[in-house]
């Protein structure tokens, strides 16, 4: 299983990272989407894997899920959420003063000539 | 239990909420509510430094959940410092926005609350994953400051800021749980303590953590090589919004300090001092780099927010150096280079609005309609920021000079330091004749709209409380050196925020065994 969420927890930062760096702002919001997807389930990951246990320490000391990563990750969520939404509408605002959907504000012409 | 600590952070938003409650349009209540909020916020954070000055540590237990399992805000030297430091930066900006900028677009003043919400919050906090928390407050507070007034330049500049402070968040996230990981604790005092005991295995965990969150804060502070989003964003920031930003790279600071200084300092174990190898070198290039762009900049704002790079590097020159004095020369310094730094952007615009046309742009233009008040003023600023005597910026380098003499490497702090000292006194010399000498001779001075005492006034207090740290440069000094002296006593620290022994076997994990 660690290889399993490793490897995805990777791949999908990978992915994010690449579309980071794109030059059109739709892309760079994706990437900075799934970077956050990456990033939340890296959380999860940090505070152990432990599958089908309860985040309650029982007095018998049998296995348990930490909790304390789960909040966490709650946190971040919420926080992503409303950081993209805004990431969202200065892109669309940014578009509709500049004209191009690029993230220096050059049109396509320009980009050519350079 | 005293609720003091924690009024920081609850003004400004009951101010923010209270002018969202009002409505958009009623400037005038904004103001007035913004002006009370700022001089309570004085107060508070006077009476914090005042309370914090003998040495006492407050904690403050939200939700009375005691520290480690709850969250805690720990005021202590630092943080009353820092609390106070961006009341006095508020209250001048405050005061400068309402003499117009404030009506360019709405909630101005509600905003400008809530950023100092966060910063508050993010001084204020003895919790990492909380200081996260306030970071992003402050960061979507910035975010639409930094957009105040519009325009393509501000959109063009805001995309960057924005996408590149949400990829740091997402860095900030990462450092914050590979330390969790490594220590099972997120409460800074306990991390301090746990750190010191960690295996060589679990201490890489956590020093990976570390290094983490120093490309995190220092793409806050700026330190080169992730210092190129700030001269743009600053120049397209409106003045007073500009001026508040010279305390967002110092929250940048304030967070290496607490992190790489205090928790992954000398006492750490394997993990002890994981930054010390990359912070001077990156602090010196920082300081040399900035004026280098300083000398290159082409308007007065850019040239000033290139000035608040080379100001970072310096302070991180001392805080590099890992001793208390070094630590305490900087805190000085980091006081001086806000205030002044905050009084040049403000300076810049009333500069800027006389000479017409010719904006801040350093070329000929028409000449200003108050040329030896300016003149005068400007010349303070640029006495201040390059470190030439007799102002607050001259001590506080000598300070870090002074401190670095027992360096290893104290041939480089001191080559560095001074010779960014030259290019500065070299480039505000350049800047101050173009602005004031090289005008158009048949132009006549622009009057300018608003050329009253409204706007002379937020730089003049600015100004004075830089000469003020002057005069009382002993007393500033000594609770610099107490301040510094308190961080590196971790044993006391921990012992006031994590309470007695509560017969908690604090080496080991809670319940580490358990772990699956």
């Amino acid at each position: 299983m660690e290889l399993l969420v490793a490897s995805g927890i990777g791949l999908v930062a990978a992915a994010g990272i690449y579309l980071l760096l794109r030059g059109r702002t739709f892309p760079v919001v994706l990437g900075l989407t799934l970077l956050s997807y990456a990033v939340n389930v890296f959380i999860f990951a940090m505070g152990g894997l432990a599958v089908g246990q309860p985040p309650v320490v029982t007095a018998g000391g049998a296995g348990y899920a930490d909790p304390l990563p789960q909040a966490l990750v709650l946190t971040a969520i919420v926080i992503g959420f409303a950081t993209t939404g805004f990431v969202i509408e200065l892109s669309l605002r940014a578009r509709d003063e500049t004209g191009t959907d690029d993230v220096d504000g050059r049109r396509p012409e320009e980009e050519r000539g350079a | 239990m005293t609720h003091l600590a924690v009024l920081p952070v609850l003004i400004p938003a009951c101010a923010g909420v209270l002018m969202l409650l009002a409505g958009a349009d009623r400037i005038r209540t904004h103001r007035l509510i913004a002006l009370v909020a700022a001089l309570a916020q004085l107060a508070v954070a006077t009476l914090l430094v005042r309370g914090a000055a003998g040495g006492e540590i407050t904690v403050y237990a939200l939700g009375e959940w005691p520290a480690p399992f709850g969250i805690v805000l720990v005021i202590d030297r630092l943080a009353a410092l820092m609390l106070l430091l961006a009341a006095l930066v508020a209250l001048p900006v405050i005061r400068y926005a309402s003499n117009g900028w404030d009506t360019h677009g709405k909630h101005f003043h509600a905003l400008l609350q809530f950023q100092l919400m966060g910063l508050s919050g993010a001084f204020a906090t003895g919790d990492l994953f909380n200081l996260f928390v306030f970071f992003e407050i402050l960061l979507i507070a910035s975010y639409t400051l930094l957009l105040h007034g519009l325009g393509a330049e501000r959109l063009k500049a805001g995309i960057h800021y924005v996408v590149l402070n949400l990829a740091a968040s997402a860095l900030f996230l990462v450092g914050v749980s590979l330390i969790y990981n490594a220590t099972g604790t997120l409460n800074m005092a306990d991390i301090a303590l746990r750190v010191a005991g960690l295996g060589a295995h679990e201490a890489a965990l956590a020093k990976s953590g570390a290094m983490i969150l120093l490309v995190v804060f220092g793409m806050k502070a700026a330190i080169v090589p992730l210092h190129l989003w700030l001269p743009a964003t600053y120049a397209a920031a409106t003045a007073p919004v500009a001026a508040l930003f010279a305390i967002m790279t110092k929250v940048g600071v304030y967070a290496i300090v607490r992190v790489h200084g205090t928790m992954f300092g000398a006492e750490a174990g394997h993990a002890a001092l994981v930054a010390e190898p990359w912070l001077l070198p990156a602090a010196l290039v920082t300081a040399l780099a900035g004026m280098l762009g300083a000398l290159a900049a082409h308007s007065l704002s850019r040239m000033i927010a290139w000035l608040t790079v080379s100001s970072v590097g310096t302070i991180l020159a001392g805080v590099g150096l890992f001793s208390s004095e070094g630590l305490a020369a900087s805190l000085y310094y980091l006081v001086h280079s806000t205030l002044i730094v905050a009084a040049l952007f403000l300076l810049a615009e009333v500069v800027a609005a006389q000479r017409g046309a010719g904006a801040d742009r350093l070329q000929p233009a028409p000449p200003v309609a108050q040329p030896a008040l300016l003149g005068l003023l400007l010349l303070l600023g640029a006495v201040s920021v390059t470190g030439a005597p007799p102002l607050s910026g001259f001590i506080g380098k000598l300070m870090i000079l002074e401190s670095a003499r027992q360096s290893a490497s104290a041939a480089w702090i001191w080559g560095v330091l001074l010779v960014t000292s030259l290019l500065g006194v070299i480039g505000m010399a350049r800047a101050g004749s173009i602005l004031f000498w090289q005008v158009q001779p048949d132009a006549q001075p622009s009057v300018a709209p608003g050329m009253s005492w409204k706007l002379y006034a937020p730089p003049l207090f600015l100004f004075g409380v830089g000469i003020t740290m002057v005069v009382f440069a002993s007393p500033v000094k000594r609770y610099a050196d107490a301040a510094a002296a308190q961080l590196a006593d971790r044993g006391a620290y921990a012992a006031i925020v994590l309470g007695s022994p509560r017969g908690l076997d604090r080496s080991a994990r809670p319940l580490g065994e358990a772990r699956p």
